[in-house]
């Protein structure tokens, strides 16, 4: 609808019902979109393509380790630059591997798993479970959504532009500590990409505000904070982490743009500044970074799990605060990421002690998933396939994390493949399968068609496989010793290396899997039904059709005490 | 023949994953100073610190991670096989059971408690230079210290470069450079060295005496970008900063080379500058250190000592 059309439609006094009469269609229902649900189907979209990249990008990291030597990277390189000289694409290739790992990092990051979390499922479910016709701010939701494509496009431009002398893009981490990321890579790759997560992070700031104002302020009649579903808990916790973690990065990378670009030396030792301050304003953003990637699992879980099991969630208010607390001590363990930066004794045992509390809520969530299942009747459907894989896999990464906040243990796996695995654990398949989960469990409603049940348990059982033979060697690589970031490595670490990229091939047959199963439910189109789960499933998306009204709750429901939760 | 190879690397993958349990870890045959075939466990240590990690890393915090995933898992197949629709077609209705909270509230803290006492022991040692006094835990990770640890008489200073260690004998004013052996156009496969793994050896290792007390103070260059100094078998590693000098120590209790590489990430070079101390016999390093004063050359100071294979 244009604004002049829906100015008239308020002038002449129509109520909003009348709306739904003129519900936009082509180019305009998606670009001009303020409906939080077409909004959240983009940002489902944009995370897909976004991943197919970042996916692709580790592929060729897979393949270049699955073998000591490097056979991948300087044919890349020089195709990509016409080198013809054997040893400059080997320089070439080896620098295109780290901008290869920086921009896997990136875009799995900020690209895929937040814009599906926070953005897709968010936007579409959060408004929907505490009863609201929208979000409170639906314009700051649409341009939140196209700041995105925008930020994706600036990194992917970073890639084509000259970074270290010499050769194209940013290849210093996704960490992107000075002084490699200043003097180190003097060309415009790294303002690209500084430029990107400035946009990125305006993106993700605004869609916080927008969600936190819609479900501090829109909960419909009867719905108390104290009634309302976990998801939307663990959405309000991720918007305030995200509030208050991203402007410390938009911060720290201002700084990192001004000491590049205009002559100020707030990293640099040689005019009095410290690359270490970068660490700690970078991991003060980058550690409630990791919660926020992992709440909104914890949400879409909970509700699965509880639908699945027919029983009512065990212990929610446990559930809700525990997720409050992680947020809370999440930003007050940052420095565990810098154990060996030469922090005195003193600052090590604080983040020690603070960084073991954070165990402690997430075995209350932990057990009380299971508490939730403990006397169901459960059906094994496929998103409870995903919610239990999820379950498992989080608690494998959950206790590599124990073991690595141990700044003493730390000091031999800081930096080795150990960590790899560990945050692979908890967020490539913890958040992935949770991100998984919400896909299979809200498709139905989303789309208002039903998949192929069988296509989605060979992928989950396909991706399940695939992954655990990725990522759990490669605690056996960390321990012997083998650093993260390494193109190449001593022969020894062939047999684990060469095992894990065979993962990779099984997960990547899992994604073709899944692209075709969701292929063929549009194909298909078998009709969902409004709730297609049963009586386990409570929430209020659930009394809506498939997919819900353009908008919904024009007449808003009223929440007793019988059906929280 | 290429399948065989195959299963036979699944067989060793699954014997591997049998073997991560901690009861069998310490079964793997491992060499010293570099990480072997196939090897899933942590490098053999030769210092009181790797000591401590070791038995820190095996013992308490190994136990407790593989006893909560077991636990998990088995709460997880009991819930799969009882509380499945067919086994249990009514589900009960209880949202909470305020003992079993309580309990796993307080019984975790418990076990972090417990975790904590030998980690901040662990810790504290690595952060101590030894002054004589002091006693260290060693592989007695739950006592107060039992190892006697000389205090430090060498002091080295490593500075990280783009891309290449530089060593300096600080009480004897002399350095030099260390870099990887090997040509990136033959993948590294050199010929100087012939017995030492590639990607590992060097060509100037950084000479060291046993059984001494080594400070090392690591650093990098002013106008360059942040390394690390790790060697796994000593249980060290700390980053080489611009404008910054870190510090740490080992003891080595044993002859050879021990090798590390560079564990942050400086650019192109990242995986190809590694680092290799040779400890050598209190003599022999005196022997060398006389004649690296005199010349101020190293390979011909290196001469004095047995030709590496």
């Amino acid at each position: 609808m244009s604004e002049a059309a829906h100015l008239e439609a308020h002038a002449t006094g129509h109520d909003h019902a009348a709306h739904d009469h003129h519900t936009p269609t082509g180019w305009r229902r998606w670009v001009l979109s303020t409906n939080h649900k077409d909004i959240g189907i983009m940002y489902l979209v944009f995370s897909i393509v976004a991943g197919i990249v970042g996916g692709l990008l580790s592929g060729f990291m897979r393949m270049e380790l699955q073998e000591p030597g490097i056979q991948i990277f300087h044919g890349l390189a020089s195709m990509v630059y016409g080198i013809s000289d054997p040893s400059g694409s080997i320089d070439a290739g080896k620098q295109m591997f780290n901008v290869f790992t920086t921009a896997h990092a990136l875009i799995m990051v900020f690209f895929m798993v937040m814009p599906a979390t926070m953005g897709g499922f968010a936007n579409y479910f959060a408004p929907l479970m505490v009863g609201a016709p929208d979000t409170a701010f639906p314009r700051i939701n649409n341009i939140a959504f196209w700041l995105l494509p925008v930020a994706f496009i600036l990194l992917l431009m970073s890639l084509f532009f000259e970074g270290a002398s010499g050769s194209t893009g940013f290849g210093g981490g996704w960490t992107v500590y000075p002084p490699l990321s200043t003097a180190g890579h003097p060309g415009p790759a790294m303002d690209f990409a500084i430029l990107s997560l400035h946009v990125a992070g305006v993106s993700s700031i605004l869609g916080a505000i927008n969600l936190i104002t819609t479900i501090l302020n829109m909960r419909a009649p009867g719905m108390t904070i104290h009634k309302m579903p976990l998801f939307a808990w663990s959405v309000l916790v991720t918007g305030f982490l995200l509030l208050l973690a991203l402007p410390v990065l938009a911060g720290a990378i201002t700084m990192l743009l001004t000491d590049r670009n205009f002559g100020t030396t707030f990293f640099a030792p040689e005019g009095g500044g410290d690359p270490v301050l970068f660490q700690h304003l970078f991991w003060f953003f980058g550690h409630p970074e990791v919660y926020i990637m992992i709440l909104p699992g914890f949400g879409i879980v909970s509700h699965i799990v509880s639908t699945f099991s027919r029983k009512p969630i065990f212990g929610y208010m446990a559930m809700a605060y525990a997720m409050v607390a992680i947020g809370f001590v999440g930003f007050v363990v940052w420095a565990h990421h810098m154990y060996t930066t030469g922090m005195s004794l003193d600052v090590q045992r604080y983040f020690v002690a603070a960084t073991m509390v954070i165990a402690v809520p997430t075995g209350v969530k932990i057990f009380s998933w299971i508490a939730t299942m403990w006397g169901g009747s459960i059906t094994f459907r496929l998103p409870m396939l995903w919610a239990i894989g999820f379950i498992f896999l989080f608690t494998v990464g959950g206790v590599t994390g124990v073991v690595l906040a141990n700044a003493g243990a730390d000091r031999a796996l800081h930096d080795t493949y150990y960590v790899v695995a560990h945050f692979h654990y908890v967020l490539s398949l913890g958040a992935v399968f949770s991100i998984f989960a919400g896909w299979y469990y809200w498709y139905p409603k989303m789309f208002g068609y039903m998949y192929n049940e069988f296509l989605g348990k060979l992928h989950f059982w396909t991706m399940f496989v695939g992954v655990n033979l990725i990522f759990f060697p490669q605690h056996f690589l960390g321990l012997a010793g083998m650093p993260r970031r390494y193109i190449d490595y001593p022969d020894a670490f062939t047999l684990w290396n060469r095992v894990s990229s065979v993962g990779y091939y099984v997960t990547f047959v899992a994604m073709i899997i899944f692209f075709y199963a969701t292929w063929e439910a549009s194909r298909k189109k078998r009709p969902a039904g409004d709730n297609p789960w049963g009586d386990g499933a409570t929430t209020l998306e659930w009394t809506l059709s498939s997919p819900p009204p353009f908008h919904q709750f024009s007449t808003l429901p009223k929440i007793d005490s019988t059906n929280a939760h | 023949m290429v399948t065989g190879q195959f299963v036979r690397k699944l067989g060793a993958a699954a014997t591997a994953m049998l073997a991560l349990m901690p009861a069998f870890a310490s079964a793997q045959e491992i060499g010293k100073g570099h990480p072997e075939p196939g090897q899933f466990h942590l490098q053999q240590s030769v210092t009181p610190i790797m000591d401590s990690i070791v038995a820190f890393h095996d013992g308490p915090l190994m136990w407790t991670i593989t006893l909560i995933v077991l636990f998990v898992l088995a709460l997880l197949i009991v819930i799969v096989l009882r509380f499945n629709a067919k086994a249990n077609p009514v589900p009960a209705r209880f949202t909470h059971n305020t003992l079993i909270e309580v309990i796993w509230t307080v019984l975790p803290i418990v076990v972090l408690i417990i975790i904590a006492i030998p980690s901040f022991g662990v810790l504290s040692d690595q952060l101590t230079v030894p002054d004589g006094e002091r006693k260290f835990l060693g592989a007695n990770i739950f006592s107060f210290g039992e190892v006697e640890v000389p205090a430090a008489s060498l002091t080295i200073k490593a500075s990280g470069e783009q891309w290449y260690w530089n060593y300096e004998y600080v009480d004897d004013g002399v350095a030099f450079d260390s870099n990887i052996l090997g040509a990136a156009v033959d993948g590294y496969v050199q010929t100087v060295k012939p017995n030492q793994p590639r990607l590992l050896a060097v060509d100037n290792e950084l000479i060291v005496p046993v059984d001494t007390t080594v400070r090392m103070q690591v650093t990098a260059s002013p106008s360059g970008v942040i390394h690390a100094f790790a060697v796994p078998s000593f249980g060290i590693k700390i980053d080489a900063v611009p404008g910054r000098l870190n510090e740490t120590w080992f003891n080595s209790r044993e002859t050879g080379i021990f090798y590390g590489q560079c564990s942050e990430l400086c650019g192109k070079d990242h995986a190809f500058m590694p680092i290799a101390v040779r400890v050598v016999t209190a003599e022999e390093y005196q022997a060398f250190i006389t004649a690296f004063k005199e010349s101020r050359d190293y390979a011909s100071a290196v001469a004095v000592l047995p030709a590496i294979q």
